[in-house]
């Protein structure tokens, strides 16, 4: 017998979908893209099965396209999300992040004697790893990496 | 245009070090040269180092230069709660180069951004000291007459030492071969053990002084500080080890020296000055040829 097949997180008829976000990191990619100010609809769905993630995240935001640039801001926590690009209920492109070159103004410097964390300097950041993601600071020259990163 | 400006030795190419070392040694041959007359040079110390300080305005005294600045930030109105921010516009003003020692970490990268003057940075915190490492290139090529296929020992507290970790990366340019002679609580940290591995260079790693160092051009010694230690008795155990005496030099090549960024305290033995071995107080006259040659290089005078 099978089982009926059931959308955790109901469908939009315009918009994004960001799926395989790791689910620790779900409100760190909300964070970043600013979702919390968008009056648009917002669904989300959290701790859903996933080979890959083990627990994944997925949202859908209607009516909002991203720009490449501004998606790859979530790189960081997110690298392995897909975007779906929804028109009419149809999935019309698909698309996958990638961690960029440099990272400005996103990560804080792990460094505590940073002047980045002692002025209002925007933080910059050139990846030195994109796997595990390691980001070298453009000020102190200490490298941030994936378990001591922060979001601003 | 933005001016060019020594924040960090990985600033320059391999043919920019060289021409900097290249006009060190004019100003050895003829240190005082009007070069800099009617020039204004701040320093701006936001933390005491007597040595930095006073081998910059040497360089710039010999070159005709004016010094504007403080030593020490109590005195400036940094004491005042004023941002770094406010300090280098206002004083970008006043000067046609800044050279500024600070506690933080990224602070002369941060001015040299704020800046339209050229910024040399004479320290930042455990970061970098780039015109230490190029008065320790100038040192080493000047004794050896190569920077090519030398080997060098660099001794004492390689984990937080700013100095070798610089030098260490500079000499990675030119073949060399490495021994780390540290504390294990002090040994040369693994990003830089893979960042030579990577470049395909040789390191050997001891925790003591052995025959070994009778294969070295170089010796580069550092303080071992105690407050480096989390467990003192580990301090204690360990302060002889890495004291250099001149018994220990005798097996030495005769092309051998002794370099230490100064202020020594006990690490190298009083016994070893008078050894011709010895090189740190020249190394330290070396300081000020090679800022004439980073003041004028960067402000596009030779």
């Amino acid at each position: 017998m099978k089982e009926p097949k059931q959308l955790s997180v109901s469908a939009i008829q315009n918009g994004t979908v960001i799926d395989h976000i790791p689910a620790r990191n779900l409100f760190k990619v909300i964070q970043i893209l600013g979702l919390d100010r968008i009056d648009h609809l917002i669904t989300f769905g959290t701790n859903l099965e996933s080979k890959k993630l083990g627990k994944k995240a997925i949202i859908k935001i209607s009516e909002i396209f991203f720009e490449d640039e501004d998606i790859n801001r979530i790189a960081l926590v997110a690298p392995d999300a897909k975007l779906n690009i929804i028109r009419d209920y149809e999935v019309v492109e698909k698309k996958v992040v990638e961690v960029p070159d440099n990272i400005i103004g996103i990560a804080k410097c792990v460094n505590p004697k940073c002047i980045t964390n002692f002025e209002p300097v925007t933080t910059r950041f050139r990846v030195v790893s994109k796997k595990n993601v390691a980001l070298k600071c453009h000020y102190c020259e200490k490298i941030t990496n994936q378990e001591n990163l922060h979001i601003i | 245009m933005k001016s060019r400006s020594l924040v960090s030795i990985d600033d320059l190419n391999t043919d920019e070090i060289l021409k900097i070392l290249d006009l060190a040694e004019e100003f050895e041959r003829d240190p005082v040269q009007k070069l800099l007359e009617g020039k204004v040079i701040a320093t701006l110390f936001f933390e005491p180092s007597t040595r930095t300080r006073l081998s910059f305005e040497s360089a710039v005294n010999r070159l005709g230069g004016k010094i504007v600045g403080f030593a020490d930030s109590s005195y400036s109105s940094v004491s005042k709660g004023e941002t770094l921010n406010d300090t280098i516009l206002t004083v970008n003003n006043y000067c046609d180069l800044i050279v500024i020692r600070h506690p933080i970490e990224g602070s002369a990268r941060y001015a040299s951004e704020i800046a339209t003057v050229p910024v040399i940075n004479a320290g930042d915190g455990a970061n970098q000291h780039p015109t230490q490492t190029l008065l320790d290139l100038f040192s080493i090529r000047k004794t050896q007459g190569t920077l090519d296929h030398l080997n060098i020992f660099m001794v004492g507290d390689l984990k937080y030492g700013r100095t070798v970790h610089s030098l260490m990366m500079a000499m990675s340019r030119w073949n060399t071969t490495f021994n780390f002679i540290a504390p294990e609580e002090l040994k040369m940290p693994d990003e830089f053990k893979l960042y030579l591995e990577n470049m395909g260079l040789k390191y050997y790693e001891h925790s003591d002084f052995t025959d070994i160092v009778s294969k070295a051009d170089i010796i580069y010694m550092t303080r071992v500080q105690k407050e480096r230690f989390s467990d003192p008795m580990e301090y204690e155990k360990v302060k002889n080890v890495y004291v250099l005496r001149n018994s220990m030099l005798k097996e030495t090549k005769p092309n051998m020296r002794i370099l230490h960024p100064l202020p020594r305290v006990n690490e190298i033995h009083k016994d070893v000055d008078s050894n011709p071995k010895a090189y740190y107080f020249e190394q330290a006259l070396n300081g000020v040829y090679t800022r004439q040659a980073i003041l004028c290089s960067l402000l596009g005078i030779k």
